[in-house]
This record gives structure tokens, C-alpha cells and sequence, in this order.
């Protein structure tokens, strides 16, 4: 118990030191792609080092809403990185919330940074939101559709029973995971405000809806939500390889497992994260009002995994 | 007339009957004093308040108690009232007296600006709604159960139509009015198919009838119109929008929160209680009649641009959900899926709970923002959290809580249901398995879009910059509001934080209706309703660990770096002309969900011309229902009624041929 105590902080700890990490190995990758000359993969730390150094400078009209949400966003990112297996099967805190409670968690965040975009009043900051909560009002649903494919699967909501589960397996082929794998894709891609949804290099007002809700944001209150950013990248990330790629993570008691578990983790988020950039790089950002299309597709993809578990794998 | 109540009564319904009365008399007591405003405002509502949790006391005692009853010396010569307290009524008492209290408290202070003459009979018809929807849970006959809900119905009739003075609420109070007794008439009838010709109206006399399956049906058909008419199950939801934000704040918060709830009862008594069998496809009729409700309320709430508007179409969507719920557990409790049924039915109750709580919370809430700001209309509002905080952090519990989020009351009872779905495979109808991911989708779509919904309602109203001069002015509610609200939001966060014990509480009731309980595989800290290693979630773990993390974030940032902060202009990608017009209005905001979802509306638009020195837009997407089978049953009915006036000739040789007549046939009849 103490081990597990001691492992789920660990691993919580490394996944909110590491997570700007994979911010910048995306970065550098999409530089190289477009033939660029790439910043160093520390870039994301830099940044964020200068924007806790500086001044907080908050418009006259900000209520105590707008300076509490980074925090309150960033604890939301912390948690959900502390619930998701990245490195070890045992966490002794994963039974206080489940996968549904997972989406919560995400919902919660993203409905504070909507308030807090709203919180100032300027033309961009509700646009933003809106914008913001019309890509989560398909994405959240489709998220949720996704677990419960892996969760018909094992018989469970917990993340460690359906990791175990899908990783312990005798090697089966789940079609209803191929399609739910495909829905998470599109679904990590819209809620991590990547092309072809969002773009995160553009402050032109008619492509931009997370760069909107932040732009009132500085110093300190724009890093952690830079912070947070990088967090939930990383969270959808390891999500994204625990469900689908779940080979070689240490399952309970297997502390041995560990280092190869981080080798193989560190693996898979590099090439995870070569193919986000390529797949970022190929592909152009749609029109907003093509989104919903775009989130429908993944909406309908994981309803339909979850019917065909229904009709061919019961 | 009235029994004579021994000093001591010892039986919960006793005592539930006696604040009755208390309520009946309280209301009558306004009339004389309304000399005096003041004591109705410091005296009645107050002492209301106390009877609320009375309510609330009795119903807490009533879930454990074995059911009592009471036959009262009123009513029908041959016919008696008969009362009956069992755990679903009970339950349904301490939904009650729970969002009651909280809202009479506020009451005391809400309605302090208004004239004497009309308070008083506000205060009347108050006690008199309260006191009948007690009486509604009470009932044990038949007789005593449409009483009851017609003094429910008239009361909130005239509670809707306080302001008569206002043509569209007269409107709204008549729609209301109509709709509540077609509803009323089908649930005459209901009761007529129960009774099996026997004569004998007592629910008693119900439960022991067997009735056919083809006429249990036919009861449950009638009785799921009348009460859905009740609930504002679409398609005869089309009142509810109209006559809820009608109604003054407080009133609206006791019709969405607790009025609604009393159909979801006579629903659950009728096909659990008093229907001896249940045929699998009512509960699928009930799925997906909820379904549908739930998505077409949620969307018209999205592009609602009057507050009190929004959310009662908003309640529309819960009562969808909650009518959902009741469609699963029947489909699990006809399918021989007791343990499963029991969930359902837990989540169930748990969302009609929860939202007692925060539909009344948010209501009262915009009771506040009416009182302080005199506007309805949120394209008229914004930036009140800066005027009124303490409305606006309660509030922004009671939205988060609706919006279905985490450690929340509404994310319990959403988890609940989403765990049914989950846990459904193996029904023995194959077509259901099939039917059930979609309904899971459903709802998880419905949850989803209520967050769109609340950030809108409270980023509206709330945030941003005030978008009318006027605002400035705005004051905070006095402390008996803050208390009503305080109350309900306390309600919010303790239901969220410890549903295992919620859920243990609810077992009795689950127990009487599903004959299964609920067992909570776990400590009172985890919520496992299956086995721990199915699901679990643990709020206050949860809840716990964001504030840990919060304040060490808070601490660390604090301590390392440095807590300056300068103020300025907002930034804005550095446009320089900016004011409060160029954010987004209701219309805009509900824009993106109105064009993904304009088939189901009817949009009214009108654009300003582009030459035009003060450019005005107005905007309003309408239910089509309305214009599609409204419009046309009034039209036919106004039809009828022509055809019927031919009739009327004005002279009465005419009219005494029709008397003529009629007896002609009665004695042909009679004969």
C-alpha cells in the first residue's frame, strides 16, 4: 500500500514535470516536418520560467473567477494526470474516480476556462468559450463513448481493471476498439486544440478558440495554463496508450516491470507525438462550422464501436 | 369538521397531516394581516419555512418507519380521505420540505417590495400550493389524490398569474391552466381503468385488482399523458417554458424543483405500486419519450435569451432524463433484472433530488438578479459578479452542479445512470442491447450540452462587462435571500460529497418499489454501487485532493515566484475601441447550437439594414411542436367550437326546442 502510495505519487509528479517535455518534442518535430529550423525541446520550460517571473498584469473588469480558474484548471489537469496508468497498474488513488469521472474532471477544467474567458468581457474572450464549448459539447459525449467500449470490454470503469484487462489479454482483436481507438484520436486532436480543429500557433480571430479564451491571461496565470495545456496533452497521451497500446506497463506488484514500463512509455509518447506532429503537418485546419462534422464523425464512430461490442463480441 | 387530532400524534402521517393544516392555516392567516406587509414578510414565510422542515423532519422518519395511515372525516359522504405514508412518499416529503425551506426562507425576504393586498394573496396561494403538494405524496384514494392535485394545479395557476396584469402572462396562465387539465382528465380516467369496476377508489382496493394486461396498458398509457403533461414531457412540455419563468422567482423554483417531482411520484405509484404487472414495452416507450425530452429541452435551453426561460427548459431536459431513468427500470424490472433496477431507480431518485436543489437554487437565484436589476432578458445583463457576489458564487455552485460536474450532486446521479447502461448487457430482448448505446449517447450528449447551457447562462448574466448602464446600480440580496440560497447550495455540495450515504438512505425506497436494495460495495467514503472493482468513485477524496493540489499550487507559486499583480485595460489582441455590445449576447452565444439544430425550431429574425445608424437585431428560435400539432388542435378545436355556436340562436324558442328535445331522447334512453 505504502509502495502504491509512494509509486501514484511519482508517477503524478513525473507526469507534471514531463509534460512540457512532450509540448516541446511535438513542437520540435512539426518544426522539422515543416522545415524549419526547430527551438530546443527545453523551449516549453523557458517559457514557462519567464512567465512565472513576470508581472500579473489583469484587466480593471477581472472578478476573483478570472485569477482562481488557472489554478483551479491546473489542479484538474494534476488529478487526471494522477489517474491514468502511465507507468504502473497500482494506484491506490484510482478507485476515488473512475473514467467517467475522468470526463468530469475535463469538463470541469474546460467549463472554468470558458467562465474565465468570459470573465472580462472583451469580444474575443466569449467568442472563445463559445467556440470552446461547442467543440466539447460532441467531444465530451464521444470521450465518454470511447471508455465505455474498453469499459463493455472489461467489465469495469476503472482505468487499472480495463489497462489490466486490455494489456493481460490473450491477443484478441476487438473491431469495436478500432473504431473507438480512431473516435479517440479525432476526439484527443479537438480537445487538445490541434489542427485540424484548432490551431495552437494562431492568433488570427477567425481560426483561434483556445488561443481566444487565454488571451487576457499573463505571467504566472498564463503558466499555468500553459502548464495545464502541456498536462492535458500528455493525459490524453498516456489515455490514448493505456486503452490501445497497453504492452509492457508494470502490473500490480511488478515494481521490477518499472524501468523497462518507463522505457516503453517514453517509446510510445515519442512516436505518439512524431505522429501528432505529422499528422498536424499533412493537414489543414477546417472551417469552424466544419468541427461539428468532424466531432459527429467521432461521436458516431464511438457509438458504433460500442454497438458492434454489442452485436458481435458479447 | 376538521379530525381532531390527539395531542401527541404518534404515527409520521399524523404529523404530516398536522402541517398540513399548520401550512392551510397560515395561508388563511395572511389574509387578515395584510394590514401589515411586514409581518407577512417576517412572520409567515418564516413560519412556512419551519413547516418545510417539519416536512422534511416527518419524511426523514417516515423512510425508516414501517408505512402508516389515516383515514381523515372529510371528503365524499361514503368516501373518506385516506392518507397513507409509506418510504416513496417520504422521500418524496424530504424533496420537499428540503427545497421548500430554502426557498420560503428566501421568500421572506423576496417578495418585501411588493403592495400588501397582493402579497397576502400571494401568500395564500403559496401555502395553499405547498400544503397540496404534501397532500398529493399523502394521498391514499383516489379521490383524495385529484383533489390534491387540483388544489396543486389551481393554486400554482394563480401563483403563475400574480402579474396578471401583463397580457403574456395571462396567456401563459391560461396555457397552463389547459394543459394541466387535459392532463388532469387522463388521470381521472387512469384511475377509473385501476379501479376495476369495483366501486372502490382507495388505492388499497387498486393494488389488490387484477387488472388485465391490455387494460393495465391502457392505464399506464393514460396515466404516463397525464403526468407527462404534469412533468412537461415533450410534446406537452409547450407550458412549461411559458408558465415557469411567468411565475415570481420563488414560485418558479418550487414548480420546477418540487411540482415536477410530484408527477415523477404519481408515476412511480401508479406503474410500481398500484399496477400489479408491468409489460416490458412501457419502459422503452418511457426511454425514449425521456430520450427525446431530455435532447429537445437541452437544445432549446441552449438559445433561450430570457434567464428564467432558459431554465425551465432546462427542467424540461432533467425531467427528460429523469423520465429515462424510469424507462430503464422498468425495462430491468420487467426483464427479471432486480439488482439493476434498483440502481436505475436510485439514479433516479438521486436526479430528482439533486435537481429540487439546484433548479431551485438557480431560480431563486434569478429572483435576486430580477430584484436588483428589474431585467429578464440576459442580453440586458453581465458583469453582476462584480455587484452581487455572493448570488453569483452561489449560483455558479448550483450551475456547476447542473451542468453535471464533479464533486458535485448532479455528477452523482449522472454516474449512477451511466453505470445502468453499462452494465446492461445480457437483456433478454435483443433489440434493447441494441437500443441502449444510442440512449447512452443520448444522455451523454444531454449532460454535455447542459455545460454548454450553464457557462452560458452564468457567463451571460454574470461575467463579462455589464451591458447595460443601469447595471452599475446593482445591489446584493438581503440576508434572508442569501440564506435561502445558501441553504440550497449547502444542499448541492453535501448530496455531491457523500452519496454512499445517500444511497444507503434511499434503500428503503428502492426496497418497496424494485423489491431489490442497492448495496454499497465499500466504506461511507466510496460510492461502489455494483462492486469496487466495477466502478467506484469517492467525491470527497476527490474533492480533497483538487484542494490539495490547489492550495499547494497556490503556496508554491506564491512562495518561489511572487504574487504581483498591476491592473489594466483589458488586452483584447489590442483592438482599441471595445465595449460592452462587442460581447457575445445570448442570441450569439446560442448561435452555433441553433444552426446545428434548426430543424427543429422555427427562427425568427429580423436584421437590421446595414445603412442603418442605430442597427437593432432581434432574433428568437421558437419550438416548431408548437406551430406543427399545437397550432393545429387549436385551430380544429376553435372549428369545433364554431360549428357548436350555430347553436346559439338567441331566442328562446329555439332553446326550449333543445330542452325539448333532450328529454325527448333521455325519456327514448330511460325508457
Amino acid at each position: 500500500m505504502q509502495a502504491g502510495i509512494l509509486l501514484q505519487l511519482a508517477q503524478t509528479l513525473l507526469a507534471i514535470l514531463l509534460a512540457p517535455l512532450l509540448m516541446g518534442w511535438v513542437n520540435q518535430c512539426r518544426a522539422w516536418l515543416q522545415g524549419r529550423s526547430a527551438p530546443p525541446i527545453t523551449q516549453p520550460y523557458r517559457t514557462l520560467r519567464k512567465l512565472f517571473h513576470k508581472d500579473a498584469v489583469i484587466a480593471h473588469t477581472a472578478s476573483p473567477l478570472f485569477r482562481f480558474a488557472p489554478y483551479m484548471i491546473f489542479a484538474c489537469m494534476a488529478l487526471a494526470a494522477g489517474i491514468v496508468p502511465t507507468l504502473a497498474n497500482d494506484l491506490p488513488f484510482s478507485p476515488a474516480a473512475d473514467v467517467i469521472a475522468l470526463v468530469g474532471i475535463f469538463a470541469l477544467a474546460r467549463v472554468f476556462l470558458a467562465l474565465a474567458a468570459m470573465d472580462i468581457g472583451t469580444s474575443f474572450g466569449t467568442l472563445g468559450a463559445r467556440r470552446e464549448m461547442l467543440v466539447s459539447f460532441l467531444a465530451e459525449p464521444a470521450l465518454l463513448m470511447v471508455f465505455f467500449t474498453a469499459s463493455l470490454i472489461s467489465q469495469s470503469t476503472e482505468l487499472p481493471v480495463i489497462v489490466d484487462t486490455l494489456a493481460h489479454q490473450e491477443f484478441a482483436i476487438y473491431p469495436s476498439l478500432a473504431f473507438a481507438a480512431v473516435a479517440f484520436w479525432m476526439i484527443s486532436v479537438a480537445e487538445n486544440a490541434r489542427i485540424p480543429v484548432d490551431n495552437p500557433a494562431t492568433h488570427l480571430e477567425l481560426t483561434m478558440i483556445h488561443e481566444a479564451m487565454i488571451l487576457e491571461y499573463s505571467a504566472r496565470h498564463l503558466a499555468l495554463i500553459e502548464w495545464a495545456v502541456a498536462l492535458k496533452l500528455f493525459t490524453y497521451s498516456a489515455l490514448g496508450i493505456a486503452l490501445f497500446l497497453p504492452w509492457g506497463i508494470a502490473g500490480q506488484g511488478e515494481l521490477g516491470m518499472l524501468p523497462l514500463a518507463l522505457v516503453a512509455m517514453a517509446g510510445k509518447l515519442l512516436l505518439g507525438g512524431a505522429v501528432l506532429a505529422f499528422l498536424e503537418t499533412v493537414s489543414a485546419k477546417v472551417r469552424l462550422f466544419r468541427a461539428p462534422e468532424f466531432l459527429g464523425t467521432a461521436f458516431l464512430l464511438a457509438v458504433l464501436g460500442m454497438l458492434i461490442h454489442f452485436l458481435l463480441e458479447v | 369538521m376538521i379530525a381532531t387530532l390527539p395531542v401527541l400524534p404518534p404515527d409520521p402521517v399524523q404529523w404530516a397531516w398536522g402541517l398540513v393544516l399548520f401550512w392551510l392555516a397560515l395561508g388563511f392567516s395572511a389574509l387578515p394581516l395584510q394590514r401589515s406587509p411586514r409581518a407577512l414578510g417576517r412572520l409567515v414565510f418564516p413560519a412556512g419555512a419551519l413547516g418545510a422542515l417539519g416536512i422534511a423532519g416527518v419524511g426523514m422518519a417516515g423512510m425508516v418507519l414501517p408505512a402508516s395511515t389515516a383515514i381523515l372525516p372529510i371528503g365524499l359522504p361514503d368516501l373518506p380521505f385516506h392518507l397513507r405514508l409509506d418510504a416513496l412518499s417520504a422521500f418524496f416529503m424530504v424533496l420537499l420540505g428540503g427545497a421548500a425551506f430554502g426557498v420560503s426562507v428566501y421568500a421572506s425576504g423576496y417578495f418585501r417590495s411588493m403592495a400588501p393586498g397582493p402579497l397576502a394573496l400571494l401568500a395564500l396561494w403559496y401555502h395553499l400550493f405547498l400544503a397540496g403538494m404534501v397532500t398529493v405524496l399523502l394521498a391514499d384514494d383516489a379521490y383524495a389524490f385529484m383533489v390534491a392535485w387540483e388544489v396543486m394545479a389551481l393554486s400554482s395557476y394563480f401563483l403563475v398569474t400574480t402579474d396578471h396584469k401583463i397580457p403574456a402572462i395571462r396567456s401563459a396562465g391560461f396555457l397552463y391552466l389547459l394543459i394541466a387539465h387535459v392532463g388532469a382528465v387522463a388521470l381521472l380516467l387512469a384511475f377509473g381503468v385501476l379501479h376495476g369496476g369495483h366501486g372502490d377508489y382507495t388505492f388499497d382496493a387498486m393494488r389488490l385488482a387484477q387488472t388485465p394486461p391490455f387494460w393495465a396498458s391502457v392505464a399506464f398509457l393514460l396515466a404516463l399523458f397525464g403526468f407527462g403533461a404534469k412533468a412537461g414531457l415533450v410534446p406537452m412540455h409547450v407550458w412549461l417554458p411559458e408558465a415557469h419563468p411567468a411565475a415570481p422567482s420563488p414560485v418558479s423554483a418550487l414548480m420546477s424543483g418540487v411540482m415536477l417531482k410530484t408527477a415523477i411520484y404519481g408515476l412511480l405509484r401508479v406503474s410500481f405500486d398500484l399496477l400489479d404487472v408491468q409489460v416490458a414495452w412501457w419502459g422503452t416507450l418511457a426511454l425514449a419519450l425521456g430520450l427525446v425530452t431530455a435532447l429537445y429541452g437541452v437544445i432549446f435551453a441552449a438559445v433561450q435569451s430570457d434567464m428564467k426561460r432558459l431554465l425551465a427548459w432546462s427542467s424540461i431536459e432533467n425531467i427528460g432524463i429523469i423520465v429515462a431513468a424510469f424507462g430503464l427500470t422498468l425495462i430491468f424490472a420487467t426483464d427479471g433484472k432486480g439488482a439493476l433496477a434498483a440502481l436505475t431507480l436510485t439514479a433516479l431518485l438521486y436526479h430528482a433530488l439533486n435537481h429540487a436543489f439546484f433548479k431551485g437554487l438557480l431560480f431563486i437565484g434569478t429572483g435576486s438578479v430580477l430584484h436588483a436589476t428589474g431585467v429578464r432578458h440576459m442580453g440586458h445583463l453581465g458583469g453582476l459578479m462584480r455587484f452581487m457576489p455572493w448570488t453569483a458564487w452561489l449560483v455558479l455552485i448550483g450551475a456547476l452542479a447542473i451542468a453535471g460536474l464533479p464533486p458535485l450532486n448532479g455528477f452523482v446521479s449522472e454516474w449512477l445512470l451511466l453505470q445502468a447502461f453499462l452494465l446492461t448487457p445480457g437483456l433478454t430482448q435483443p433489440y434493447l442491447n441494441m437500443v441502449i448505446p444510442v440512449a447512452a449517447a443520448t444522455v451523454a450528449l444531454a449532460a454535455a450540452l447542459a455545460a454548454y447551457v450553464m457557462v452560458k447562462f452564468f457567463g451571460v448574466v454574470f461575467l463579462g462587462q455589464p451591458r447595460d448602464p443601469a447595471l452599475l446600480e446593482a445591489h446584493e440580496a438581503g440576508w434572508p435571500e442569501r440564506l435561502g440560497m445558501l441553504w440550497l447550495a449547502a444542499g448541492c455540495v453535501l448530496l455531491g460529497l457523500f452519496p454512499a450515504l445517500v444511497i444507503g438512505w434511499l434503500a428503503p425506497v428502492v426496497q418497496l418499489l424494485t423489491g431489490e436494495t442497492l448495496v454499497n460495495d465499500a466504506s461511507w467514503l466510496l460510492l461502489a454501487p455494483v462492486s469496487s472493482e466495477r466502478a467506484s468513485y469517492a467525491p470527497l477524496i476527490f474533492f480533497a485532493v483538487v484542494l490539495t493540489v490547489l492550495l499547494l499550487t497556490i503556496l508554491w507559486v506564491r512562495r518561489v515566484y511572487h504574487g504581483r499583480v498591476r491592473r489594466s485595460a483589458p488586452w483584447d489582441c489590442g483592438y482599441p475601441e471595445q465595449d460592452a455590445r462587442m460581447q457575445d449576447s445570448a442570441e450569439g452565444f446560442g448561435q452555433p447550437i441553433r444552426q446545428i439544430f434548426e430543424v427543429f425550431m422555427k427562427v425568427e429574425r429580423e436584421t437590421p439594414d446595414p445603412f442603418s445608424r442605430t442597427p437593432r437585431y432581434r432574433g428568437a428560435s421558437l419550438d416548431k411542436l408548437w406551430f406543427l400539432l399545437y397550432e393545429p388542435i387549436a385551430r380544429v378545436a376553435g372549428w369545433l367550437s364554431d360549428q357548436a355556436a350555430r347553436l346559439q340562436h338567441g331566442r328562446i324558442q329555439w332553446y326550449l326546442i333543445y330542452s325539448f328535445a333532450t328529454l325527448i331522447v333521455l325519456l327514448v334512453f330511460t325508457r
